[in-house]
């Protein structure tokens, strides 16, 4: 006769179910490459590379070779080194200009979803006025009146991301600061601060962290079209938009000037957009009916 | 210990004033439970939220709010703050949604602690599994890494329990603590609530819309309709002998376990009165089937019965032995 086992064994061990997502191998192509552009830009000064601003004029848009492995540009300059170079102009403004986005707009986001009334009027008032000023003409504005630098070009492309940043943080507070578990530290006598660092901040973070990456994609072809229209860095320095802009002058000649630029920026901007884009379908959904 | 005396909560809203608590008057001492009985948008909630002083930014409160002596509608925010947590914790509705779903329920739990006991990190975490412990949450060291969409709705229920409890509060008031719950849990939450309290000696209040979950669980019950007592007695008194016709039908709304197959629930017909609209008899008249001339013309103040604890509101009461004055 078969019995029925009741399993009462003391105290039953609860291993938290770990679930290996499916990430998918374009996922991983994705990752692979943000990861060899990231490294190969970090450590360009110690790569066996020729000089990416040394000219040999005998050697003008020289085909790929031993010497010149991507062949040389329209001034004879070594087109890998170039390119290598160049992600590193992409990487720091496309990165750092989110950073400022985020942080400004995030903590704009926070503040104005949490405490409403005036304070969020004013805020999203300001950034509709932000939004509506032409980006450009800003970009044109600041770079005529402080000059042309890596560091003015991130600052100008990390204000202009700040709405975006602060909206998203905005929508994803209101919804969450009318849930129960923050009237319910409130219950518990927690302070604003309290409230805002520990519980909204951390659920917040998670769209911001996705929409970031996908804010260093857009920031990197910004960079590229505002370094194309001359607006970038200043021209010895190497950055894939201007690389693009002076290719465009030898397109019949030599078209893998302007192509080999122009395809490592979309091949990182597509890595970015795949990247965020899975992270935010794994912390979207509802988080156990959130 | 608290006292609520007079209170009224007043919400504008865009189609007028919305009176969501209308005068109440309630006491409860320690180691004493009240219920709160009435059904959705009667004012159960405001009223709890009114006495920790949690109510919207535009709500205006009137009446006083004694707490241990203070009044919690006038004292400074500071002090007010370091009074909830510490004296008063409430225990909400749905598990799911009055807890972090992004931070475990060790971090949720230790942090409470730390913030109002001043414990260290260790001592805060023994304190965390006992709490856990006390409210059967099986393996608790495990439970503290976990975040809340690991766990079942009882589960969270008893967390949410175990962090409300944490700072050993005099006053707990459970806003429908077993509505989201599975019925088999109900009964298991509200033993672990009454065990607590007993334990603690502290008060308790127990807001619902069930009288099956007051019945044999409180000291003392309220019935509340459109924002107002319309009776209040000691529970057994209430369930022997009640009064004020909506408590009669909000009883026999429940189902019964021995009806027949298909028997039709006496539903109470119609919906409560428009709480921007007022009316000036009592509210409960248009569904009231004992209703007459009177009940239009004038709303019932709350009068005591045979022994000055039991209270209505009611020019029509039933179950009076005595002749009704005339």
């Amino acid at each position: 006769m078969a019995t029925l086992e009741l399993g009462i064994e003391g105290d039953v061990v609860v291993s938290p179910v770990r679930r290996t997502r499916r990430l998918g191998p374009l996922f991983w192509a994705a990752i692979v490459w943000m990861v060899a552009v990231v490294a190969a830009s970090a450590f360009a000064d110690l790569l066996p590379l020729p000089s990416p601003t040394d000219m040999d004029m005998l050697e003008r848009r020289a085909p790929a070779s031993a010497l010149h492995w991507l062949g040389t540009d329209g001034l004879g300059r070594d087109e890998l080194a170039r390119l290598i170079h160049g992600a590193r102009v992409s990487l720091i403004v496309g990165v750092c200009a989110p950073v400022i986005g985020i942080t400004i707009g995030g903590a704009l986001g926070i503040l104005a979803g949490y405490f409403r009334g005036r304070f969020e009027t004013l805020v999203v008032g300001s950034m509709d006025v932000l939004l509506a000023f032409p980006p450009l003409v800003f970009a044109l504005a600041v770079t005529a009146y402080l000059g042309q630098s890596i560091l003015n070009l991130t600052c100008i492309l990390g204000v202009l991301g700040i709405p975006a940043f602060m909206r998203v943080a905005r929508a994803a507070t209101l919804s969450l600061a009318r849930r129960e578990f923050v009237i319910a530290a409130q219950a518990l006598g927690a302070t604003h601060a309290r409230i805002l660092l520990r519980e909204l901040l951390p659920n917040v973070i998670l769209p911001l962290f996705a929409f970031f990456l996908l804010g260093v994609a857009v920031t990197i072809v910004v960079e590229g079209a505002l370094s194309f229209l001359g607006l970038g860095v200043p021209p010895p320095t190497a950055s894939w938009g201007g690389m693009i802009g002076e290719g465009r002058e030898s397109l019949e000649i030599a078209p893998r000037l302007a192509f080999l630029p122009a395809f490592a920026m979309f091949l990182t901007v597509l890595s970015f957009n795949l990247v965020g884009d899975t992270l935010r379908a794994l912390t979207d959904p509802r988080q156990g009916a959130l | 210990m608290l006292s609520v005396e007079d209170v009224s909560v007043n919400l504008p809203t865009p189609r007028g004033n919305l009176r969501a608590v209308d005068r109440v008057d309630l006491n409860v001492g320690a180691g004493r439970t009240l219920g709160i009985v009435g059904e959705s948008g009667c004012g159960k909630t405001m009223l709890s939220r009114a006495i920790l002083q949690l109510l919207p930014k535009k709500a205006m409160l009137s009446g006083r709010v004694m707490f241990d002596g203070q009044d919690l509608a006038r004292l400074a925010p500071e002090r007010l703050r370091k009074l909830r947590g510490r004296s008063l914790a409430v225990v909400f509705q749905d598990p799911m949604t009055s807890l972090n779903p992004v931070l475990t329920i060790g971090t949720q739990l230790i942090e409470t602690l730390q913030e109002h006991l001043e414990l260290d990190g260790q001592a805060a975490k023994m304190r965390s599994v006992e709490l856990l412990a006390a409210v059967g949450i099986p393996a608790p060291e495990q439970r503290l890494k976990q975040y809340p969409h690991q766990l079942s709705g009882g589960m969270r229920q008893r967390v949410a329990i175990a962090i409300a409890l944490s700072c050993e509060p005099k006053l707990l008031i459970a806003d429908e603590p077993t509505t989201a719950l599975d019925v088999t849990i109900q009964a298991q939450i509200l033993d672990l609530l009454a065990r607590e309290q007993r334990r603690r000696h502290m008060a308790m209040i127990i807001i619902t819309h069930d009288l099956g979950v007051v019945a044999g669980r409180t000291d003392e019950v309220a019935v509340m309709y459109a924002g107002r007592v319309v009776e209040r007695a000691p529970t057994p008194e209430l369930f022997k002998k009640m009064h004020m016709p909506y408590t009669e039908a909000l009883l026999a709304a429940i189902p019964k376990i021995d009806a027949k197959p298909h028997t039709p629930l006496p539903a109470i017909s119609g919906r409560p009165p428009d709480p921007t609209r007022p009316l000036r008899g009592c509210s409960f008249m248009p569904r009231c089937r004992y209703a007459w001339a009177q009940c239009q013309i004038e709303k019932p103040r709350l009068e005591p019965a045979e022994s000055p604890d039991h209270q209505y509101a009611c020019f029509r009461p039933i179950n009076i032995t005595a002749a009704v004055p005339a």
